[in-house]
C-alpha cells in the first residue's frame, strides 16, 4: 500500500506533466483548426449559389475574388468596419429585430450577376440548425441554399443537409408582389394560401425540423428585406 | 528490464520470448475473434452504435480508438509499479482522456470533415469501456510489450464489428460504400428503396446480435465458454 503522501505527490504530478502536454497540443494545432473552420463556412457560403467544388485553394480563390462580406444594421444601412465573420449569428438571432447586425454575403457570379447570401440560424429537434440561402439580384428569386445541423436524426430530420433537399429551394420566390411570403416548407398536403413557388416538401419524419427550417428561413430573410428594398431602389 | 522490452527488443531477448513469440501473436489475435471485445466481451457496444451509418467515420473511429487502447495499453503498463492502488482508476482515466483529447485535436487539425461526422463520439473514446476494461484486466498485470498487443488487438477486434455493420448499413441504408454509389441506378427506378431503419442506432444492435449468432454458431468454443 502507497502511503497517503506518495498518493497526493503521484496525482499532483500527473496533473501537471497532462496539463502541460495538452496545453502545447492546443496551442500547437490551433492554427490549423482555425483555418479549417473558416474554409468549412467559405465552403458552405459558396454551396449556397451552387458553387461544389471541394478543393481548398479553388474555394479560397473562389471566395476571396468573389465574395464581400457586409454587416448591415436593421435599417438596411452597411456598416463599415465590421467583420462579418466575427457576428455571432445566434445572439443576433435572439435580439429584438432593430438592434440585429446583420451579416450579408455578396457573391458575383458569371456576367456580374450578384447573388445576396443571407446566413441563416435557427433550432431544430436536438439541437441548433443553420445554413444560408441566396437570392437573386431581383430579389425574389431563390438561387440555392446550404443547411446543416448539430444533431438532428440521420436519415430523418438530418435529410436537411443533403443536396437533394436543398436543391427543392432553387428558382423558388420569397415575395409576393411587395409582401414578404418566404418559401414554406411544409407536408405536399399542407395548404398554404401560396403558390407552388413558395413551397418546398418538408421531410417525412422529420417534422420538428421541417417546421425549424420553416420558421429560420422566415425569420432570418425578413430583416434583409430593408437592405433589398434600398437596393431594388438605386 | 521491463522497459526494454517493450521498446527496442533487440535480438537478444528473443530466447526469454519473441517480440511476435506464439504467445504475443495470441494476445494480438485472440480478440479479433475468439475474445472479441463488442461481440464475446460485450464492451463498448453503445459506441458501435453510433458510429457505424457510413464506413468513412467507422474506420477513422475504429483507428482511433486502437491508438488510444494501444498506446494507454503501454502507458499503464510502464507505470503500472509506480500507481497508487487507490487512484488507480483516475490515473488510467486521465491517461486515457490524455490521449483521446490528443487524437480529437488531431482529428480537428488534419481531417475536419471526418471530426465533424464523428463529433461527440471522439471525446467518448474516453468512456469507451473496451479502454478501461484491457487496462484493468489486462495492463495492470503485464508487461509493456503483451499490453500494447493486447491493446492494439482490442482496438483491431472493435473495428471489424465497426466496420462489418457499417458496411452493411451503408450499403442498405444509403447504397453506397465509403461514399461511392454501388446500387445502380436502374434498381430505384425499378422500385427499389433504401432502407430508412439502417440509418437508426436500432438496426446497428440487430446486425450485431446477428454476427453473434452467428459467430457461436461457428465458433462452438464461444458456446461453451458463456
Amino acid at each position: 500500500m502507497h502511503s497517503n503522501r506518495y498518493t497526493f505527490i503521484y496525482a499532483i504530478v500527473l496533473s501537471v506533466i497532462t496539463a502541460v502536454l495538452l496545453a502545447f497540443a492546443s496551442e500547437g494545432f490551433r492554427p490549423l483548426q482555425e483555418a479549417n473552420i473558416a474554409l468549412d463556412k467559405k465552403t458552405n457560403i459558396l454551396r449556397s449559389v451552387r458553387q461544389y467544388t471541394t478543393q481548398r485553394a479553388e474555394i479560397e480563390q473562389i471566395y476571396q475574388e468573389r465574395v464581400r462580406e457586409i454587416v448591415l444594421d436593421a435599417q438596411g444601412n452597411e456598416r463599415a468596419g465590421v467583420d462579418a465573420n466575427a457576428v455571432v449569428l445566434k445572439d443576433e438571432v435572439a435580439r429584438p429585430a432593430a438592434e440585429r447586425q446583420l451579416p450579408l454575403y455578396e457573391y458575383t457570379g458569371e456576367g456580374g450577376k450578384k447573388y445576396y447570401i443571407v446566413p441563416m440560424q435557427g433550432v431544430g429537434l436536438w439541437g441548433p440548425i443553420w445554413g444560408y440561402i441566396s437570392i437573386e439580384s431581383d430579389f425574389n428569386t431563390v438561387f440555392g441554399s446550404y443547411f446543416d445541423h448539430k444533431s438532428e436524426t440521420p436519415g430523418l430530420g438530418a435529410e436537411i443537409a443533403e443536396k437533394s433537399f436543398q436543391q427543392q429551394f432553387e428558382g423558388k420566390k420569397i415575395m409576393e408582389g411587395d409582401k414578404f411570403v418566404s418559401v414554406y416548407v411544409v407536408k405536399k398536403t399542407d395548404k398554404i394560401p401560396y403558390g407552388p413557388e413558395h413551397r418546398v416538401d418538408g421531410i417525412s419524419g422529420g417534422t420538428i425540423t421541417s417546421r425549424g427550417t420553416d420558421v429560420m428561413i422566415k425569420n432570418c430573410v425578413e430583416p434583409y428585406l430593408a437592405y433589398f428594398e434600398k437596393l431594388r431602389n438605386q | 528490464m521491463s522497459v526494454e522490452t517493450s521498446t527496442a527488443a533487440a535480438p537478444q531477448e528473443a530466447k526469454k520470448d519473441g517480440l511476435f513469440s506464439k504467445k504475443n501473436r495470441r494476445v494480438l489475435s485472440d480478440p479479433l475473434d475468439d475474445n472479441n471485445p463488442v461481440t464475446v466481451q460485450i464492451l463498448g457496444v453503445c459506441s458501435a452504435l453510433a458510429v457505424t451509418v457510413q464506413v468513412k467515420p467507422a474506420i477513422i473511429m475504429a483507428i482511433g480508438v486502437t491508438l488510444v487502447t494501444a498506446f494507454s495499453n503501454l502507458i499503464i503498463s510502464l507505470i503500472r509499479e509506480g500507481i497508487p492502488g487507490r487512484i488507480r482508476m483516475i490515473v488510467q482515466l486521465v491517461v486515457v482522456a490524455l490521449l483521446v483529447t490528443l487524437v480529437d485535436q488531431i482529428l480537428k487539425a488534419y481531417m475536419f470533415d471526418v471530426s465533424k461526422k464523428l463529433s461527440v463520439f471522439v471525446g467518448l473514446i474516453i468512456t469507451n469501456c473496451i479502454v478501461m476494461g484491457r487496462l484493468e484486466a489486462y495492463a495492470m498485470a503485464q508487461k509493456p510489450w503483451p499490453s500494447f498487443l493486447d491493446g492494439v488487438g482490442n482496438g483491431l477486434g472493435y473495428g471489424i464489428i465497426l466496420v462489418v455493420v457499417s458496411v452493411i448499413r451503408e450499403l442498405f441504408g444509403s447504397g453506397s460504400v465509403m461514399g461511392l454509389k454501388v446500387v445502380p441506378q436502374f434498381l430505384y427506378d425499378l422500385g427499389y428503396v433504401n432502407n430508412g431503419l439502417m440509418m437508426l442506432p436500432p438496426m446497428a444492435l440487430f446486425l450485431i446480435g446477428i454476427y453473434i449468432w452467428i459467430q457461436r454458431a461457428r465458433n462452438q468454443k464461444l458456446v461453451n465458454v458463456s
